[in-house]
């Protein structure tokens, strides 16, 4: 059985549809990305599962439990990290980690967290002195610090520098590879490529697409871009007149050529050939980024 | 309960460290009655005040002022800024229901209140020989019904704004109503009798603190009210109360 099953989720507030009919499972030990647009309904999603929320309608299975009426058992086993909840300013990283330990019934050393989490020379720091960054992965301590089997965690990244952003996915790669199965709410491509094993899109309240990261790129039919600087005065048509390229045209003294299917072959194939070198090569492909924007950007401009 | 305890120890640790809020609410009282006999027309014995002095009546509003000041004041603006800033939200994701810190809150502000009438005792029994409460039993059910009833008055405040500024902004009026009713800003027996009267059921219930002080027993009428306004602001703050 899978470790998080939601079958046609509906959550409406009080002016609008959250939630229209979401379903995806999750499996145990998997990373599981939820990727939309800002508004998407996306945390609505998350807080339902994590029970925080109650469903209007549709049906949500975590480990088995149901999150509204198993909410206690529910609790002990499953980690959130929210968006923007914070711990009273003064209290100190060793308090809090020790406070919320206490509350489960079979905590995680909370010592070995701060040292995993590069927080051991922090401990003594009251909440509010601690930056961004370190916050953030206080935040990610106090989800773990239960021991959970699942991790949901709410725009872990969001405002954190590049490094710090890169430090944290390393950190949940390691949580994963001790089992932990996380959800993950994001609405960074990069963030959802490097990190998740599948991605449900969500958009407007539905699952557009739900796939791995690359099955998703993979189904965006989107051209690629060579772009280079021949050596030598080059004749457009040359190129032009290959069946896998669809445009030639030139920026300053670089030339960008589109094209379909094997079109990168075909050009460097033929400026061999003529003894041409392309000078600053630079390939541009179909990315999540171009898969996401064709998945919700399209019902936008309808 | 181990839990409880555990949020309690932390709950008191971090009201300590706001020197600004918990310290004035503790020490201001003793401090006002230190600087009030050190007058020496303020320890004469008068017939004003039935044979006592002015800082033995004056107590009472001692008390007031901890009292709103804790209640008014700093219970909402740690909760109104706990519910803003997501703290209960983030303690809703645990296994531990959020109102085990608005459990811990309420207690720590009754130890201060405590911890601030104790000290004003002794230091007045200590410094100006003012005598301590005749009956206690009463004096204590005084105090904790008249807490009771301005705690009350706060976390409505707190239920029914939406951010700590807010409900601030509505205790305010509150607060400033409490200490002038309770004598704070001005002496009650200079106050005109309606008005005193008036002060007798505004919560803290100043004039059944008195009564328990200086002789006698408090009016049941003056503690029933109390009970009243605390059971029924109470019952509203809870059902009012938003965790988010």
């Amino acid at each position: 059985m899978s470790i998080i099953e939601v079958r046609n989720l509906h959550k409406v507030y009080r002016d609008h549809v959250a939630v229209q009919d979401v379903s995806f499972t999750v499996e145990r030990g998997e990373i599981f990305g939820i990727l939309g647009p800002n508004g998407a309904g996306k945390t609505t999603t998350v807080e339902c599962v994590g029970g925080l929320r109650h469903a209007d309608g549709g049906t949500i299975s975590v480990l088995g439990l149901d999150p509204v009426t198993d909410r206690d058992e529910l609790r002990q086993r499953v980690g959130m990290q929210l968006q923007e909840s914070e711990l009273p300013e003064r209290i100190k990283v060793w308090e809090a980690l020790d406070l919320y330990s206490s509350f489960y019934r079979e905590p995680a050393d909370w010592e070995q967290l701060l040292n995993l989490l590069g927080l051991a020379d922090k401990r003594n720091t009251a909440f509010k002195k601690l930056s961004g960054g370190q916050k953030q992965r206080l935040s990610i301590a106090l989800a773990l610090v239960g021991k959970p089997e699942i991790a949901i965690l709410d725009e872990l990244t969001t405002g954190l520098d590049p490094q710090a952003r890169r430090d944290t996915w390393q950190l949940i790669e390691n949580v994963r590879d001790q089992g932990v199965t996380i959800l993950l709410v994001t609405h960074f491509m990069e963030e959802a490529e490097r990190l998740c094993d599948r991605i449900a899109v969500i958009d407007t309240g539905r699952v557009v697409a739900l796939d791995t990261p690359a099955g998703l790129v993979s189904t965006v039919d989107v051209e690629q871009r060579i772009r280079f600087r021949p050596s030598v005065p080059l004749d457009d048509r040359l190129l032009a007149d290959l069946p896998e390229v669809t445009s030639v045209h030139r920026t300053g003294t670089q030339i960008v050529v589109t094209g379909t299917g094997n079109v990168l072959h075909a050009v460097t194939s033929v400026l061999a050939r003529n003894q041409i070198v392309a000078a600053d090569l630079r390939v541009e492909q179909a990315s999540l980024d171009d898969a996401f924007v064709e998945l919700t950007g399209r019902k936008n401009n309808n | 309960m181990r839990t409880f305890g555990k949020i309690a120890v932390i709950e008191f640790k971090l009201a300590l460290r706001e020197i600004g809020t918990s310290f004035v609410a503790v020490l201001f009282p003793t401090v006002l009655l230190l600087a009030l006999g050190a007058v020496p027309a303020l320890r004469h014995h008068d017939a004003v005040f039935g044979g006592q002095r002015f800082i033995d009546v004056f107590c009472p509003s001692l008390v007031v002022i901890t009292l709103s000041f804790l209640g008014l004041n700093t219970l909402p603006q740690r909760l109104g800024g706990y519910r803003e800033k997501g703290v209960l939200r983030r303690l809703s994701t645990t296994p531990v229901h959020p109102a085990a810190l608005l459990g811990a809150q309420l207690l720590i502000n009754v130890v201060l209140a405590s911890a601030a009438v104790v000290l004003l005792m002794v230091t007045g029994r200590i410094v100006f020989d003012v005598r301590l409460p005749d009956n206690l039993f009463a004096f204590g059910a005084a105090f904790l019904l008249g807490m009771a009833a301005l705690f009350s008055l706060g976390l409505i405040g707190v239920a029914i704004a939406p951010t700590a500024k807010a409900a601030t902004g509505i205790l305010m009026p509150v607060f400033l109503l409490t200490m002038f009713f309770g004598g704070v800003y001005l002496p009650r027996y200079m106050l005109p009798n309606f008005l005193a009267r008036i002060g007798d059921f505004m919560p803290p219930g100043v004039q059944a603190l008195q009564d328990a002080w200086t002789g006698g027993s408090p009016q049941p009428l003056h503690l029933l009210v109390m009970a009243a306004i605390a059971l029924v602001t109470g019952l509203g703050a809870a059902k009012l109360f938003r965790w988010e």
